[in-house]
């Protein structure tokens, strides 16, 4: 039976909202997959007749409750996504009928054998490199055996044309969502990083395909009739990347702060951002093949080595004409923060651009010198 | 014409004037920062006779308290203000400064006259003023006595990083009977190994300079130096380089 959680009524509106939108969503019969990562074929969630909605924790929320269970000393994404599933606070945690994941960072992979106690996880074992021997085979071997087990978890078939049918509507999004974010091309961007980052994530709460192309097309056409050029008599805002650890936690702190004190945020440079946007699955392909292809080509600390990842940034930092880097470590991070020694010596050395590491969480507490920080930087830069 | 800067720090503020007149002061901060920037405003007409409301008179602010001066023309991070002012105290176009404050120690490196990288230790008091000054309060001395004992001692090694720690570690130092020299050095030597760890993440140019409030004394110097293994340039009126930076900044 679909029932809202015990605790629904302590909720504040937002939540009780989306509690209830999914649960109608349930009622229709819809089937919802949880996912945390980047490296998730969304098409084997598609082609199984399910929706897929992305679960990352990124506030506070939940990380006390997470912290009863997992070191304190743990990545707070991981922690947070941990807490509010536990504790039945995140809508879609709850509503979710299982959970696909895979084998990235060693905080997540084993968090999911705790989640699995409370619902079915399944765990596809990703490759730690992106160019070892067999990966690529491994991997798209993984993505067949993931396809047979949705289809019996769901009690249905994962046909090839069905996968090939939610190849191609996942790049119609990805197309969509790779438009939006090039609007900040634009010299001066029209739109700050902190309201496309809104945008983008907004469609994660839209369930049909046609409503989030739809709606991506009407913001993106939107934000480009605001493009004005520059005043003359005014200075053009230095164009930032923001690179590191995924940064929906970190918006106001940092995203927010670094615009008001007068820099625009041009990339936003995660595995959700335009160099991972912007690689689609061949259509023409063997679907197997060519999603394997696609979903290895996206580069992520994770790897080992993580090359391509330099290339991404230096093409990116041309396209978007970008003047300095801000990289986010979340603490605990082991990835991104020995990658971050490699990221400093490229972007500064290689590249000569400034470059600034912030490492933080998802508490305020250290708001005030991260404010000094960033406007030093920017000090540094104009 | 009057130029002020201002550098409210988590423990001194320090006030420097360039312009018609040439002066320094330097004040506790207390614990309200707003009260610091009046009794400022107040020394700084009362004494010489500078009234910063004036449209003659520019003042800039810095430091963690540069939001609590609501008289100041504007804020400007310690980070750019110290840059500033090393680079007319010590007429260097490159160098790195190490800045030993109360609450924080900063690297910053500059480059053909500006900043080009720096990094901040803020999160934890290890290699700070206030680790210096709890380990003081614990072993009953100035931190004056401090260096002079710390002189005359043999390094104890006090191995927390963690001031809380290290605060239990030297209790249990001083109840085994060790000598108050010898723990004294290990606390001097605990700070100048953090700030050298820091600064070699950061990354050293040759001209080292010492700027805060520990600029001025020769022990630390010689102990931080031989840590580094490479001399530091310190100046007498290094503990203002962010207030001087500053006013030389409302100069332009
Ligand atoms: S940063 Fe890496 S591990 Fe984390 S969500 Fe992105 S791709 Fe996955
Ligand atoms: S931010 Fe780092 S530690 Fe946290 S989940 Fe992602 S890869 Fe793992």
């Amino acid at each position: 039976m679909i029932k809202l959680p015990d605790n629904f009524e302590t909720f504040d509106e937002k939540r009780k909202k989306g509690f209830i939108a999914l649960m109608e969503e349930k009622e229709k019969g819809k089937k919802v997959v949880g996912t945390f990562c980047s490296y998730t074929p969304i098409e084997l969630i598609l082609a199984a007749g399910a929706v897929s909605v992305s679960l990352c924790g990124n506030s506070e929320q939940g990380i006390p409750e997470a912290e009863a269970i997992l070191p304190k000393t743990l990545c707070p994404l991981i922690k947070s996504s941990f807490g509010l599933a536990i504790s039945d606070k995140c809508p879609y945690f709850y509503f979710s009928d299982m959970i696909l994941a895979e084998t990235t960072c060693d905080g997540k992979k084993k968090m999911y054998e705790l989640l699995n106690e409370i619902k079915p996880v399944h765990v596809m074992h990703l490759p730690q490199g992106q160019n070892g021997p067999l990966s690529i085979e491994a991997w798209k071997e993984q993505i067949k055996q993931t396809a047979k087990y949705l289809g019996d978890f769901f009690n249905t078939e994962i046909t090839e044309e069905n996968l090939h049918n939610a190849i191609v509507e996942r790049n119609r999004i990805r197309k969509a969502i790779l438009k939006a974010y090039e609007v900040t091309k634009l010299v001066p961007s029209p739109v700050s990083g902190y309201e496309l980052s809104s945008i983008i994530e907004a469609t994660d709460f839209h369930f049909t395909d046609d409503d989030i192309v739809e709606y991506l097309e009407t913001k993106t056409n939107q934000l480009l009739s605001n493009y004005k050029p520059l005043d003359p008599n005014k200075k053009l805002r230095p164009r930032l990347m923001l690179t590191g650890c995924p940064h929906t936690g970190v918006r106001d702190k940092i995203i927010k702060k670094v615009e008001d004190l007068g820099a625009d945020i041009v990339v936003l440079d995660s595995c959700a951002g335009p160099r991972t946007q912007r690689i689609l699955v061949d259509e023409t392909k063997d679907p197997y093949e060519a999603l394997a292809e696609k979903y290895l080509k996206i580069n992520c600390s994770v790897m080992t080595p993580n090359d391509g990842r330099f290339e991404d940034l230096k093409a990116v930092i041309e396209e978007y004409k970008v003047d300095g880097v801000i990289e986010m470590v979340l603490f605990a991070c082991h990835t991104f923060a020995i990658e971050a020694h490699k990221t400093k010596k490229f972007i500064s050395e290689e590249l000569g651009l400034p470059y600034i590491r912030i490492d933080t969480d998802f508490s305020s507490s250290d708001s005030a010198q991260i404010q000094t920080r960033l406007e030093a930087f920017l000090e540094m830069i104009s | 014409m009057f130029f002020v800067g201002i550098d409210i720090g988590s423990t001194a503020s320090k006030v420097a004037v360039r312009g018609q007149k040439e002066l320094e002061f330097v004040l506790p901060t207390g614990w309200n920062s707003k009260e610091t920037a009046f009794q400022i405003k107040k020394n700084l007409f009362d004494v010489y006779g500078i009234d910063v409301t004036n449209n003659d008179v520019i003042t800039i602010s810095t430091g963690y308290g540069r939001v609590s001066v609501p008289y100041a023309d504007k804020t400007v991070t310690e980070i750019t203000c110290h840059a500033k002012g090393v680079q007319v105290m010590h007429n260097l176009k490159s160098c790195t400064i190490i800045d030993v404050g109360g609450q924080d120690t900063k690297i910053i490196s500059i480059k053909d006259g500006n900043v080009d990288d720096f990094t901040m230790n803020d999160k934890c008091s290890a290699g700070t003023g206030k680790f210096l000054e709890i380990m003081c309060n614990r072993l009953g001395l100035t931190i004056d006595e401090l260096f002079t004992f710390a002189n005359k001692g043999k390094v104890l090694q006090i191995s927390s990083m963690c001031t809380v720690f290290a605060e239990s570690e030297i209790i249990g130092l001083m109840g085994d009977g060790n000598k108050r020299e010898d723990i004294a050095a290990g606390v001097v030597d605990s700070v100048a190994t953090k700030v050298k760890q820091l600064a070699t993440r950061h990354g050293l140019r040759n001209n080292v300079i010492l700027t805060g409030g520990l600029s001025i004394n020769p022990i630390f110097i010689k102990i931080l130096s031989e840590h580094l293994g490479q001399p530091i340039i310190a100046h007498e009126k290094g503990r203002f380089a962010g207030a001087i930076g500053a006013a030389v900044i409302a100069q332009k």
